[in-house]
């Protein structure tokens, strides 16, 4: 009986051995999987970090083609549309459809003196993609004039100030909020990577010095990182910005910008590396490697460093959402970038004055973005400190 | 200078072994443990983890080291192995040529050469294997740390050690997390094995494993043992397991060797209150014999300011008062038994079998 039965088992199971099979082979890709795929996988398996990095990934996607993108340039300003409301979009001119398209905005005067904009429905004026517009470079490297979208201004009379989309109004010089925020962002999404680029490689050398060294030089290291960290951040701000020279290029100045940003952040990194550092030091893989005759240096490379690593990456995310906050506060003060360059900050500082809020309450949408990215690198960084040690 | 490899390869050592182990009387010292101390300080304390232990262990035999935690056995295997400095004494390892190294006095380049034939098993398999590497990089470490070998042979000598410790070589290219306790154990002792080491010290090598892999684990190192002609100091806190594998056991107390003697006197006519005490506590399979289990009362004195006289003499049951203000050194009760107790000649104490 038993013989037959195993016999009977063989035989049946034609498909079933092709499933073990394939389940065997998707357990030897776990067993065979390294630390960054784990954290991949556990990663995947947080939805909201999920959703965050594909936010992320719009947003400096935005960034990266925002001369193609925006319709319009940093500088494009227009009389008619000075603090125009979002433009609206219409389908069907007469009842009959016509697909997207605006009605140019002409101003009047209520009763109470004040400027309102009504739309002239005599002439629809079609929204086209690719249309030529202001020259731009992508990359700072590819000249252009095209477009992503804009009005067809073909029927515009003559004389006239062309018709404009503003997805999101206009400021007070009838500038394209929309555009400037899709460029602003170039400077607030990339001020953060850089500074925590310049204070990660700042935290792994001093924090590296002070984990490994011990004794004085981790003490004179540790009392300078609590005198710095223990420094109200805003005056510090102000007398470093204090210090950027009038006059000096936007370039300059966003470098500037960044070190200052960067010379405030490591210091919290720096202990983040120097804590792993010790208690990597003390695992017993690291004895048994040297005892197995392995040389320090090889042994910093290859089991301290991918060890802190992945903690490394969770407290870098989430430590760009401090300098997001920061560069726009630095720039709402008038401390960061200034005009004619712009960021997001630069751009709240309209909303300084109430009536502005008030009246003009689209003036407000850079703080969304602001707010988008904050939330989504912290989203992100929760999920990868969840996957960040995949072993426990 | 040490022997370079491949001068002995592991048939050839397998040949030279004398088939004749545990009958020889006269054996080759090739470990002499001397007066080794080791003081761990800080600002306001000094512990003495290790105090003056001393004893020689011959060529392929297993010395187990016992004692409750705390009392100096792991520090005294890394000073061993020169993974911590001495503070005091010496570690002299006798090389295949027959010339003596005192280990903590050599320079970096001769220590390189002799780092390989000595070697260390981890009690925990888990922290003791990097996760973020596989098991064949961490097997082939410790050769790609010694030797500049060609890949296929870096290859090969990985996958013999691998068999060796019944580890299917299909599993090499895999994580330590696909590894259970057991097999991980198994990795961490291939990883030793590579280099053909003569001595390894084995750092409670089973404590952290279920009692059902421990056989196994001990029955593997039991077996390399024999193949490979390898010396043991075998760390344990499990006297039943130190009875099984090992030829002599030394008792440690406080950072001192209490007692040191072939496993079977130790086991039969401890000499020693401390031993005595320990070997009561090792239960008995057998639900008919009554167990008197002797009660250690009190803690383990403090290392940092241990008592005057014999160290165990706060908890000790036959305690006098020389006992408590006159220090105690090790001495050769009988031939090859060596106890440190002022009453170790009047005092009749319990054994087990």
């Amino acid at each position: 009986m038993m013989g037959l039965a195993k016999h009977g088992d063989l035989n049946l199971t034609a498909r079933e051995l092709k499933r073990l099979e394939k389940e065997r082979l998707k357990q030897e890709k776990y067993f065979t999987a390294s630390q960054w795929r784990l954290m991949w996988r556990k990663l995947l398996r947080h939805r909201l970090a999920v959703i965050s990095f594909v936010l992320i990934a719009l947003l400096y996607t935005g960034a990266l083609f925002a001369g193609f993108i925006a319709p319009y340039g940093l500088e494009d300003y227009s009389g008619t549309y000075s603090n125009a409301p979002p433009s609206k979009i219409h389908f069907f001119h007469e009842g009959e459809f016509v697909g997207p398209f605006v009605y140019p905005y002409e101003i009047a005067y209520n009763e109470f003196w004040e400027k309102v904009f009504v739309e002239n429905t005599a002439q629809p004026y079609p929204i086209k993609l690719f249309v030529k517009g202001s020259p731009y470079k992508l990359f700072g490297v590819f000249k252009s004039d095209v477009h992503l979208f804009g009005v067809d201004n073909a029927n515009l009379p003559p004389g006239k100030d062309e018709v404009r989309v503003m997805l999101f109004g206009a400021d007070q010089l009838g500038r394209d909020l929309f555009s400037r925020i899709l460029i602003g962002s170039q400077v607030s999404l990339t001020v953060p990577l850089l500074g925590t680029f310049i204070s990660f490689v700042l935290a792994v050398v001093i924090g590296g010095v002070s984990g490994y060294f011990g004794g004085l030089i981790d003490t004179v290291i540790q009392r300078i990182i609590e005198m710095i960290s223990s420094f109200p951040t805003l005056p510090l701000w102000m007398a470093l910005s204090a210090a950027i020279p009038p006059g000096i290029t936007v370039t300059r100045v966003y470098i500037l910008i960044t070190i200052i940003m960067s010379l405030i952040s490591w210091p919290g990194l720096a202990r983040t590396v120097r804590s792993r550092f010790l208690s990597l030091r003390e695992e017993d893989f690291v004895l048994a490697a040297r005892i197995a005759g392995v040389s320090n240096f090889k042994i910093i490379i290859k089991h301290l460093v991918p060890g802190f690593m992945s903690y490394l990456i969770v407290d870098l995310t989430l430590g760009i959402p401090g300098m997001i906050l920061g560069e726009t506060s630095m720039s709402f003060l008038g401390l960061g970038m200034r005009p004619p360059a712009t960021s997001w900050g630069v751009l709240l500082q309209e909303c300084q004055s109430v009536h502005n809020i008030a009246n003009h309450p689209w003036k407000l949408i850079p703080v969304l973005f602001v707010g988008t990215a904050v939330l989504a690198f912290n989203f992100l960084g929760d999920g990868l400190r969840d996957a960040a040690d995949p072993y426990k | 200078m040490g022997t370079l490899w491949p001068a002995i390869s592991v048939t050839q050592r397998l040949h030279s072994k004398n088939p004749y182990k545990g009958e020889v009387v006269m054996s080759e010292t090739i470990l002499k443990v001397q007066g080794v101390s080791k003081v761990f300080s800080s600002k306001k304390v000094n512990i003495r983890a290790v105090n003056n232990v001393s004893f020689n262990v011959s060529k392929g035999e297993t010395i187990a080291i016992v004692g409750e935690s705390g009392c100096g056995k792991t520090t005294l295997g890394h000073c061993i192995v020169r993974a911590t400095d001495v503070t005091a004494g010496s570690v002299i390892y006798v090389g295949e040529n027959g010339r003596e190294y005192d280990l903590h006095k050599l320079d970096k380049r001769t220590m390189r050469s002799i780092r390989k034939d000595l070697q260390m098993i981890f009690q925990d398999p888990y922290s003791s294997l990097d996760p973020r590497m596989t098991v064949f990089d961490i097997i082939s470490e410790p050769l790609r740390a010694n030797y500049r070998l060609p890949k296929k042979e870096v290859e090969e000598r990985v996958k013999d050690a691998a068999a060796r410790v019944g580890l299917n070589p299909s599993y090499l290219k895999r994580y330590p997390h696909a590894f259970s306790g057991g097999q991980r154990q198994r990795i961490g002792i291939a990883r030793t094995l590579v280099l053909y080491p003569r001595i390894i010290v084995c750092d409670e090598p089973v404590s952290a494993l279920d009692v059902s892999v421990q056989a196994q684990v001990v029955n593997l190192l039991k077996d390399l043992q024999k193949e490979l002609d390898l010396t043991y100091i075998f760390i344990s806190h499990d006297l039943s397991v130190v009875e099984y594998i090992s030829d002599k056991v030394g008792v440690m107390y406080l950072g001192k060797m209490v007692e040191f003697a072939p496993t079977g006197e130790l086991f039969k006519s401890p000499r020693h209150p401390y031993t005595e005490a320990l070997l009561s506590a090792v239960p008995i399979a057998d639900p008919t014999v009554a167990g008197d289990r002797i009660p250690l009362e009190g803690e383990i004195p403090d290392p940092s300011n241990p008592p005057a006289g014999c160290y165990f003499h706060t908890r000790c049951r036959y305690c006098t008062d020389k006992c408590r203000t006159e220090e105690v050194e090790l001495q050769e009760a009988s031939p090859g038994h060596f106890v440190a107790c002022h009453r170790a000649e009047e005092l009749k104490l319990k054994g087990i079998g």
